[in-house]
């Protein structure tokens, strides 16, 4: 069975994906994954999941223009410096 | 935001997209070719990982100190790792670890020069830690950007891992240079006998163009720029310890180029076509645990 | 603190992981060839801190010693280089080895260290005996290395390790004598250290 191995560096961190053990049960997976990625200390901790399990994603549709959900459709530097020297103005008056 | 790319199905434009920094996954479609190359290179990176294992494991049984035990146990144990990250890899292309394992050790694929060699003394083992440890790095090292993803990321864990075992070698090395005359004696013989091996390590001069581990960006660099690169780092290393390398040609010309003897390139490929000096003992002595052990692995498929 | 207990303990572990070494490079998977690695590192590690409570140099007393002067246990010195035999010596030496450590927990403060790391591998012993224990090779093996395991503990904790490992108590081999392989054991570990003279560096 194929195991995916996913590793936490540091507590608090993201669990990342960090490779995969072959291995006939779940003892033995972890047995084997303690060894190869954490055996000089570097992970806190792992979690291991047969590939089957996985539910891959990787299709995505993108076909209109989604810039306004996101911080680059928004370009605000020119309307801004209009807006501080029009009260620049207002304030000189 | 992009779309996930679509690798284009068609080898030609296959080719443009890997060589403008495309990266491929396993689940991709890959040209026939392609896939065939990488698990050749690849195995063959796993099957060398783990042949330099066995000309190792004698001098861990002969460490003359606790401390030195437990640095090269270490050492030698994250070769065996990084055979089992490079054999996963292989697998999840199509090729089952056990039939890497069966060409091996009936001489049907290959692995790199230096492990067909003995190794005979304590010095043996600094001199491999530090500078073949070196060369192999400096290739690791530009597999980072290898177009094949997976085995990408894999050399990033290989990379980091063997940080320790170069300052291991040099280590030992220096302990040596630093004792007895007779320890000194013991790296500069050693260092006499490796360094053919070392010189013909990262192969032939073909240029890169012309080489298809290029072409594909399975690898990223040339071989003679991998030689050069090993040479200006580890050269002045080596004199400044008092050592002589045993090529009389060896010196840096002004443009920064390292000249040397032309390795002999027939020996290159006499060694790695599985008629090196410890070739046929080193695979016999895997056969016969290969065969003597079927038994657990199959207990281990048994449910 | 009994010195010849503890040596016995520290030249155990120095012995077994000489033993477990010898598996690098041909385990039976890649995978436990890299655990073997791991065990064999602690126990030179707990070999060399029992060590330390009994002198300043550790490498003299782990290899400067002539062979008879070793208070191993004759089971860590058995060349057993097949894997049936390896996991029921690993699996009965961890058995033991927990009676001995904890007993020695209230005086000896490393001992308490050197239970937390052994942890893992009673772990690693327990999950290749359920998985081989149906294999009549791994039931001969227990049966054969029986009486050496009895001889790695004192008379008084054999019971105990009876009881564990479901074997009745029978004569113990003991302490005090070696192995036949034991001499060229210890001429291949000191090969090296006795090619420079005493004191050089490595």
């Amino acid at each position: 069975m194929i195991w995916e191995v996913f590793r936490q560096e540091r507590r608090g961190q993201p669990f990342e994906h960090a490779g995969s053990v072959v291995a006939p049960d779940a003892e033995f997976a972890e047995a084997w994954a303690r060894e190869q990625y954490g055996r000089r200390g570097e992970s806190v901790g792992l979690w291991l999941v047969p590939r089957d399990a996985i539910h891959d994603v990787e299709d995505w549709a993108d076909e209109f223009d989604l810039k306004y959900r996101r911080v680059d459709g928004y370009s605000i530097k020119a309307r801004l410096k209009e807006a501080r020297e029009r009260a620049a103005t207002a304030r000189a008056r | 935001m992009v779309a996930a790319v679509e690798i284009p199905r068609d080898e030609q434009a296959f080719l443009a997209y890997v060589q403008s920094g495309g990266q491929v996954e396993a689940t991709d479609w890959m040209p026939d070719d392609y896939r065939a190359k990488l698990v050749k290179f690849i195995e063959m990176h796993g099957n060398s990982e783990l042949m330099g294992v066995l000309p190792e494991r004698e001098w861990i049984l002969r460490a003359p100190t606790l401390q030195r035990k437990l640095a090269l146990t270490a050492k030698v144990q994250d070769e065996v790792g990084h055979a089992q990250l490079i054999y996963r890899v292989v697998e999840d292309l199509g090729k089952p670890r056990e039939q890497c394992l069966a060409d091996l050790v009936d001489g049907r694929s290959k692995f790199h020069n230096v492990f067909h060699y003995p190794t005979k003394t304590w010095g043996d083992v600094g001199v491999i830690a530090w500078l073949v440890d070196a060369a192999a790095i400096i290739s690791q090292k530009a597999l980072l950007r290898c177009s094949y993803a997976p085995y990408a990321r894999i050399m990033k864990k290989i990379c980091w891992e063997e940080s320790f075992h170069i300052l291991h070698g040099r280590d030992v090395i220096l302990a040596m240079v630093t004792g007895t005359p007779a320890q000194f004696e013991l790296v500069q013989e050693a260092l006499n006998r490796w360094w053919g091996p070392l010189m013909q390590f990262h192969g032939n001069p073909i240029p890169k163009d012309d080489d298809p581990m290029y072409v594909w960006r399975i690898k990223s660099q040339g071989n003679e720029e991998a030689r050069q690169q090993f040479l200006e780092g580890y050269v002045p290393q080596i004199w400044e310890l008092g050592l002589t390398v045993p090529d009389p040609k060896l010196r840096r010309s002004d443009d920064g180029v390292w000249e040397y003897t032309e390795p002999d390139w027939d020996e290159l490929k006499h060694v790695v076509t599985g008629h090196g000096p410890k070739t046929e003992e080193r695979l016999a002595f895997r056969r016969r645990f290969l065969d003597q052990e079927q038994w657990v692995r199959d207990a281990l498929e048994a449910a | 603190m009994n010195a010849q207990l503890l040596l016995g303990l520290a030249d155990d572990e120095l012995v077994i992981g000489w033993r477990d070494s010898e598996w690098t490079g041909i385990a039976p998977m890649l995978e436990e060839d890299v655990a073997f690695s791991s065990i064999a590192q602690n126990e030179i590690g707990h070999a060399r801190a029992v060590y330390e409570l009994l002198t300043d140099d550790a490498d003299t007393l782990a290899f400067d010693r002539p062979p008879d002067e070793y208070r191993c246990a004759p089971l860590v010195e058995l060349h057993l280089l097949d894997w049936a035999h390896t996991i029921a010596r690993r699996w009965l030496y961890e058995v033991a080895d927990e009676i001995r450590i904890t007993a020695l927990m209230a005086d000896v403060p490393v001992a308490a260290k050197i239970n937390r790391e052994e942890a893992y591998h009673r772990m690693h012993a327990e999950m290749w005996r359920v998985r081989l224990r149906g294999e009549p090779r791994f039931q001969e093996a227990v049966r054969e290395l029986w009486p050496y395991a009895l001889g790695v503990l004192e008379p008084g904790q054999r019971a105990e390790l009876a009881a564990r490992v479901g074997l009745d108590e029978v004569e113990a081999v003991e302490r005090g004598t070696h192995d036949d392989s034991f001499t060229a054991l210890h001429e291949e570990m000191t090969i090296v250290r006795r090619s420079a003279p005493a004191g050089a560096q490595w």
